[in-house]
């Protein structure tokens, strides 16, 4: 799949992606805070509320940044929203396209009924819509949401799908052969959003 | 990695990948609607030159969960009855497009032979008495779910180990991943390349088991003692059967596992098998676990359908 995350070198374990003093900075710390936060409130907006909210991110990155989202509804409604991870790999539409890419598969954990739920889907990058796509057949796999909403860091553009964003923490157009790098406290001990030139 | 035919020739880093992938596809055999879309359009045909059920329903579960055809070939009633050739049967199948062929046989070395003249995966579900690889995946996959990391667990193995593939499928699979293996039994049911083997071998029950912690009890071929191998079977369960006493040897927290079929009575007592009085019996879950190491086996070879073809 050429998805957001295979640049990202995210959910299938390969290693970040490290372009020698060419990473152009779009957020930092602070700005993807501010960015949480506002998305934290536009969820509640939209939604008149948290009630049968729920949140479920996208392995890997999408998944901290549901539980930040969920902290932040926490602190806004004074409710605690359910909180999941999803991971897609099985539901991928290039299995067995590169034989030699070996994806690996993470646990996914939804510690609630999604049915009549309004979910909100989460993941860092939207790119080509097709890592959403497959989260959405995930997702109905598990039973009937009453709505599925999607929120991203960031929107990069050049969709290959009818899928677009709900809530979006930050628009930036790209070129394809450039890659958004998200880095996150969580999974790689820093807050950072890049832009990443290729380097040929 | 194109066909899983030994434990003792996959590397440790596939032999993780495997236990990985497995782990998280448990999850699946937990929903209400147990069905994922990733192999839509494969064919998995399993082809049984001996008697199973819980190997060959396991592979056809893993199958059908992961969206993948599955096609049972009674050997009795095909044309290995008229007298085909292992070989030509192999290229039958190949040629009517399956993707992956999951085979046990009598022979030791069969599942290579396979491989050798086949395009397709092969899976080997046990030959002869040499390997039984998807057994010692959810063997391992089982005590890591009970005990964390394989490495330095001490894993007693009783029983007829002469005659186990399960036996060294899990003697090659632990040692790869740091655990430490003893194989206990009666001499005449231990293997003759013992001090080959990357193990410790006991032929007395109680230094077999002490400070264990895990004891995987074998069943006792029956069918064996024809060649006077055991005196009687009432001995054999009184030195070497499994029970509540015996396990008092072993870890507090030890846990009990059994391939299956059991014999109640003979190499594990009733209470052990069913987890009475506290002992952790694990043997339902090494049931479940298989469907889910499969599922990981089906998921990682038939991905690599599309080279095997580019080969050809």
């Amino acid at each position: 799949m050429q998805s957001e995350r295979s640049e990202n070198g995210s959910a299938f374990g390969s290693a970040p992606r490290v372009a020698g003093g060419k990473d152009i900075p779009l957020m930092d710390a602070d700005d993807i805070r501010r960015a949480v936060t506002r998305i934290g409130h536009e969820i509640v907006e939209k939604n008149h509320g948290a009630t049968d909210l729920a949140l479920v991110g996208i392995l890997t990155r999408g998944a901290p940044l549901a539980e930040r989202l969920g902290a932040v509804l926490r602190q806004i409604e004074g409710v605690d929203v359910p909180v999941g991870r999803l991971d897609i790999g099985l539901y991928r539409d290039d299995y067995g396209v590169n034989p030699a890419d070996r994806p690996g598969l993470a646990p996914t954990d939804i510690p609630f009924d999604v049915t009549d739920k309004r979910i909100v889907l989460v993941d860092e990058v939207l790119y080509t819509g097709r890592t959403v796509r497959a989260a959405l057949s995930a997702l109905l796999d598990l039973g009937r949401p009453a709505c599925i909403m999607l929120a991203v860091l960031v929107d990069r553009g050049h969709r290959e799908l009818p899928i677009r964003p709900d809530f979006v923490g930050k628009n930036v157009p790209t070129a394809r052969d450039e890659h958004v790098k998200v880095l996150l406290q969580e999974t790689d001990g820093d807050d950072a959003v890049l832009l990443v030139r290729s380097e040929d | 990695m194109r066909h899983l035919l030994t434990l003792r020739e996959t590397s440790q880093a596939d032999i993780q990948y495997l236990l990985d992938t497995a782990y998280a596809l448990r999850e699946i055999l937990e929903r209400p609607v147990k069905k994922v879309p990733t192999l839509r359009g494969r064919a998995m045909i399993t082809l049984f030159y001996e008697n199973s059920t819980r190997t060959r329903t396991s592979f056809e579960m893993a199958a059908k969960i992961m969206s993948a055809e599955a096609i049972n070939i009674a050997v009795g009633q095909s044309s290995v009855a008229k007298g085909e050739s292992l070989k030509d049967t192999l290229l039958t199948l190949q040629s009517l497009k399956a993707d992956c062929l999951v085979m046990r046989h009598s022979a030791s070395g069969a599942a290579e032979f396979a491989a050798n003249h086949s395009r397709i995966p092969i899976v080997n579900a046990g030959d002869g008495r040499h390997e039984h690889p998807t057994q010692g995946l959810l063997d391992m996959l089982t005590i890591r779910l009970h005990k964390g990391d394989l490495a330095g667990l001490t894993v007693a193995i009783v029983g007829d180990i002469l005659h186990s593939r399960v036996a060294r499928s899990d003697v090659w699979g632990l040692t790869k991943m740091g655990a430490k293996v003893r194989l206990v039994g009666p001499r005449t049911l231990l293997p003759a390349d013992g001090d080959r083997l990357p193990v410790e071998i006991f032929d007395d029950l109680q230094a077999g088991i002490e400070g264990a912690d895990v004891v995987n009890v074998l069943r006792l071929q029956t069918e064996r003692m024809d060649k006077g191998l055991l005196p009687s079977i009432r001995e054999y369960a009184r030195l070497f059967g499994i029970s509540p006493k015996s396990l008092r040897a072993a870890k507090p927290d030890v846990i009990v596992m059994h391939p299956g079929p059991l014999n109640r009575g003979v190499e594990i007592s009733a209470d052990v098998a069913d987890g009475v009085g506290g002992i952790q019996s694990v043997i339902e879950e090494q049931v479940t676990n298989g469907v889910a190491v499969r599922m990981a086996v089906l998921y990682m070879l038939m991905g690599n359908a599309g080279s095997s073809q580019d080969e050809n």
